[in-house]
Parts: C-alpha cells; structure tokens; sequence
C-alpha cells in the first residue's frame, strides 16, 4: 500500500511532501514537535499564573527573569485563603453555581424526558425552541434583564438589585436551554422497549422517568451537571450588572473588581486568586475528562 | 404504545380512588403530564428569555430617562456616531479574524493529535484543552498580566532577540491584536475537540482506498476529511461565531475597549453606555445591533440540526 502512495506521488511533489506520506515516523516526529510548540502557547497562561503566584510582591518588582521563581512563596495563598473577603467570594461563587445545577437538573431532565418521549402537541417546535434559546448570548439579555429587575423591585418592595440570590433565577437561562438539549439526545437513544416494558408493569411516567430514563443516562447527566457548574462559575457579565457590594460578589467579579484597585496592582494576589478560582472546573475536568468532552461533543453531534 | 396508556391510565385510577376519577383521568393523560413536565422550562424560557429579549426592543425606543417614547431617534443618533461605526468594524474584524484562526488552528491541532499514537492521544488532549476549561475571566487576567506595559513577561522574551518593547495594549494595532489572540487562544482547544472526534468518525476504509489510488496527504485532507467533516466544520464556525461576536469577558478586562475605544465590541461599548453611563435605551440599542448577525447564523445552524435530524 505504502509502496504504491510512492510511485503515484510524482516527482515534482516528492521533495515536498515525500517525508509526510512516505516515512511514517518522520510524520510523528512532526507531530511532536507541533504539539509541543501549541501546547507551550496553550499552557504559558495557567502556568506564568501559577508562577507568578508563588512570588513576592518584592521579587515581582526587582523585575528578575518572570519565568523563573527565585524565592518562593505561599505567603500570597495564606493571604487570600485567609482573607473573609476572598472566603466570602468564593462561598457566594460555591452557592449559586450548586444551586443553578439543582434548578436546571430539576428543571431540564423533566422536560428533556416530555420532549424526548411524549409526542404531543408543539412538541418538536418546543424542542427547536429549546435549541434557539441556546444561542441568545448573555451579551443581548444583561440590560433588560437589569430594567426588569429595577422595575420588579419597586413594584413588589423585595430587594432583586445588588443581590447574590438573584443569579439563582438568572444563571439558568444560559444552562437549561442546552442541558435539555443535550439531554433530549441522550434519552432519545434509549431503546423504546425498555419503558414500554415498564408501563406494561404498571409504572407511572415518573417512576420509568426515576427508575429507567435517568440511571440509563447517567453519563449524559454528569456531562449535563458538569457543564451546568462550570458556565455558572465562569459567568461573568451577569454578576458585574447585578452585583456591586463586596460581600454579594461571586469569585471571577470580586477578583477583577476588588483585586485590581486604583493604580496599585498586587499581581502576586491577582495571579493567586485567578488560580483558586479557576481551580474548581479544572479538578472536575482532571477526574471527568471524557464526560466533559462528552457533554462538549454531545450539542453538535446528537440531536 | 396507545394501550400502553390506556392501561396507565387505568392503573393510575385504580390506585387512587379517593379524588374525583375525572380529573385523575386528565392528570394521567399523556399530554398532560407532558404539558406538567415541559412547564417550568417554557416559564423560564417566556420570562426570562423571551421577555427580556423583546422588552429590550421596547426600551430601545425611550429617550434617557425612560419616561418618553422617542420612535428611532436613538438609532439615528448611533447612526450619526464615529464610535458607533468603529464599534461596528471592529466587531466583525474581531470576530471573523478570530473565527477563522480558531478554526484553522483547531484543525491542525486536531489534525496532529489524531496522528500519534492512539495511546498518548487522551494525555494531549487533555492538555490542549485546558485554555477552554479555565474561565475565561481568570485566564484573561494572566493574559493582563502577561501584557502588562512595564513587567510584560513577552517584552522581556523578546527582548533577547533585539525586538524592542511592544505595547501590546497601548497601541490601536496591538491592541486589537491582542484581544484577537486571546480570543483565539481561548476558544481554538474547542474546535479541536470537535474536529478530533470528526476525525475519529471519518472509515479509515476511505483513506486506504485512496492512498492504493495514489492520492497524497493533501488530496486524502482535501477530498475525504474536509467532505467528511462539513456538517460538523459549518456547525462549529457558525456557533463560534455567534459565541465571538458576543464576547464580553476577554474585551472587557483586557482593555476596556480602549485605547479610544478602539477595542470595542457590541457587548462592551453597550455595557458602557447602558450600566455604566446609565444610558439604558441607548445600550440596549447598541446590543439590538448584534441581532442581524445572530440570526443569520442560528438560522443556518437550525438548517443544518434538523437536516440531520431528519437523516436519522
């Protein structure tokens, strides 16, 4: 086979791209090295955080080689582990994130099910629109979402401005539509005859819903509840427009508001406090790598 | 499957006798408990999406202090707005520049994991995926960091070949440059892993037959993999796209849409005006723009999705 690939490459071609197709550890050692030169651009940001969190602030201004820590230091996760400003970030981030997968697992895999299953009137429509819903970005929703909660304000006296409590009602509009979706996927590809079999048995929908659609589909819910927790805890916009007291401000604001003040910038805390936060989604994708790349891959490929 | 119900039905009946039977009968139809289990999801979409979506519509119409409807005077005063045409420009330059570099590199990447070894494929992956797993608001802060106009950690590397410091933030062009970048550095991992598992999807069958009919590894990339991949190649573009002309995060905490706001984009010139300069018709205004471009592009990927749906 390989033989023939040669002979048909022709000549001219040959010098050029001879060593790809005809030698094939020639291709890995290519391979290799590419990887190595993306994964170097891929990496130097996580990495120079983590570098730049284990200095001094002393030794970030002596202005010494950045890439390298001559003195290393934990005086800056002491700092802001012990900081109730920071554990009050971190604790309002914590909440809202596993309250917003509590609301839309309770909120998406009921109506996956409906959508999946239950043929009934608008049903295929309500499935699009799900998947429509998707796609509106936070960018387009943040200034009415802000009015309406201005006007709902006043009108009913209850304080929905500059409150961590009102993300829990907000962050499911990004991870609901594509969880249902996702989740519409999943329970699709149950074979049919499995919950027939149960109503034949005489269980109710939501005892085949318990019993058989959810423990069949495990993997696609951790996929669901993985992306639910990490768009929660990456969102952004959402807290800067509706949050401003310190002590209502989820981790990503709070660092970029309070960290970074006036012409002082205390890169050393920065760094550390960018670590910590983005701490949480990288240990669930160290120990759920492939449910993460599945519920990734699952939006495009299923449905 | 329609006694199947029917025998629910009567299941549900016998069970509970206490409560009048007609109404047990209407809980336990189909249609019912569906309508029951979609509720809250169509609440939340109505309320919250919706709602929003077209009230932003109507406030775009009311002058500044939101007591006067006001027509498309806000629109024409946009109109009449260096900013606004630059903020224009600058989105489309923003995200086409990127869209098309994420999805090049994407390409190669996955192109290059897909070559190794199968066993030391999942470590590469794991790596190369680790930019989209960081929220982007703390990554973008290294970037800050990295670019920073006094300790840039790439002005003290480059340096060393001669090249003097570059001001990655200060200047018009490096600016943009690098919002681009970190935009690229950010969501390129994603189209790899979408690419990576096209490619896992593609018959190796086809790339025998066409190395026996002599093709090279252009033609095999040209004729088998880019074919083979299209669904998945316009699906991802399209969703990129959207997801980049509504970026946020990355412009807002790198520049702020400076220098003289030649950063900005749809999302963070509409922060300013509306939050920030409490202008709220005006922002929402300013975000109302970024509907023509979404549209076009979620109709193309709903073509695309139910395509596919019927196939199957």
């Amino acid at each position: 086979m390989s033989t023939l690939a040669i002979d048909k490459g022709g000549p001219s071609r040959k010098v050029k791209y001879g060593s790809m197709s005809r030698d094939r550890t020639w291709a890995l050692r290519w391979s290799y090295f590419f990887l190595v030169l993306f994964a170097i651009f891929f990496l130097t940001p996580p990495i120079y955080m983590l570098i730049t969190s284990l200095k001094s602030s002393a030794e970030i201004s002596a202005a010494t080689n950045p890439w390298w820590v001559f003195h290393p230091t934990l005086s800056n996760y002491v700092e802001l582990l012990t900081s109730n400003q920071f554990l009050r970030f971190f604790w309002n981030s914590s909440i809202v994130s596993i309250v917003v997968v509590i609301i839309t697992m309770l909120i998406s895999i009921p109506a996956a099910f409906a959508l999946a299953r239950m043929k009934f009137w608008g049903s295929a429509t309500l499935a699009t629109g799900v998947f429509l819903t998707y796609l509106i970005p936070d960018s387009l929703l943040f200034i009415p979402l802000f009015k309406t909660l201005g006007v709902v304000q006043d009108l009913t006296g209850i304080t929905l401005l500059n409150r961590w409590y009102v993300l829990l009602f907000i962050y499911p509009t990004l991870t609901v539509p594509f969880c249902t979706w996702i989740m519409i996927g999943y329970f699709a590809s149950i074979p049919k005859e499995l919950d027939e079999a149960a109503l034949i048995d005489g269980a109710s929908w939501l005892q085949t819903l318990t019993r058989i659609f959810i423990p069949v589909a495990l993997p696609g819910l951790i996929a669901a509840t993985i992306f639910a927790f990490t768009v929660s805890w990456a969102q952004f916009l959402y807290p800067l427009v509706f949050t401003t007291s310190v002590d209502q401000l989820v981790l990503p604001v709070g660092i970029t508001t309070t960290l970074i003040k006036g012409d002082v910038f205390n890169w050393g805390q920065i760094m550390t406090g960018a670590l910590l936060g983005a701490a949480p989604p990288l240990i669930i994708y160290a120990f759920l790598m492939d449910y993460y790349i599945a519920g990734l891959t699952a939006g495009a490929t299923k449905g | 499957m329609a006694d199947v119900v029917v025998e629910q039905g009567r299941v549900v009946r016998a069970t509970g006798g206490r409560k009048g039977s007609s109404l047990r009968n209407a809980l336990g139809r189909k249609s019912t408990v569906a309508f029951f289990l979609t509720l809250p999801l169509i609440l939340l979409i109505a309320l919250l999406v919706l709602y929003p979506a077209f009230y932003s519509v109507y406030l775009a119409t009311l002058n500044k202090a939101m007591t006067k409807f006001v027509g498309l005077s806000n629109f024409t005063f946009l109109f009449k707005r260096e900013t606004f045409w630059m903020v224009v420009r600058q989105s489309c330059i923003f995200a086409i520049t990127a869209v098309i570099f994420k999805a090049l590199i994407g390409f190669i990447v996955a192109h290059f994991v897909h070559n190794i070894p199968a066993k030391g494929q999942r470590k590469w992956r794991g790596m190369l995926l680790v930019p989209w797993v960081i929220p982007p608001a703390m990554s973008t802060l290294a970037w800050l960091w990295l670019f920073d106009p006094s300790y840039s950690a790439f002005n003290y590397t480059l340096s060393f070949f001669g090249v003097g410091p570059i001001p990655w933030l200060g200047d018009t062009f490096w600016a943009r440059f690098s919002v681009i970048l970190v935009n690229v550095w950010y969501g390129a991992p994603f189209f790899m892993i979408m690419y990576l598992a096209a490619l896992k999807s593609v018959p190796d069958q086809l790339y025998e037959a066409a190395a026996i009919d002599g093709a090279n590894w252009w033609q095999k990339i040209w004729h088998i993999t880019l074919p083979m991949m299209r669904n998945i190649i316009a699906i991802t573009t399209l969703f990129s796209l959207i997801v980049t002309f509504a970026n946020f995060d990355i412009v807002r905490i790198l520049t702020s849409g400076g220098p003289l706001d030649t950063t900005h984009l749809f999302a963070t010139w509409a922060f300013q005006v509306g939050i920030q300069s409490s202008d709220i018709p005006l922002g929402a205004c300013v975000s109302l723009f970024m509907v023509p471009i979404l549209a076009v592009a979620a109709i193309f990927i709903l073509r695309d999705v139910t395509k596919r749906g019927n196939e199957a």
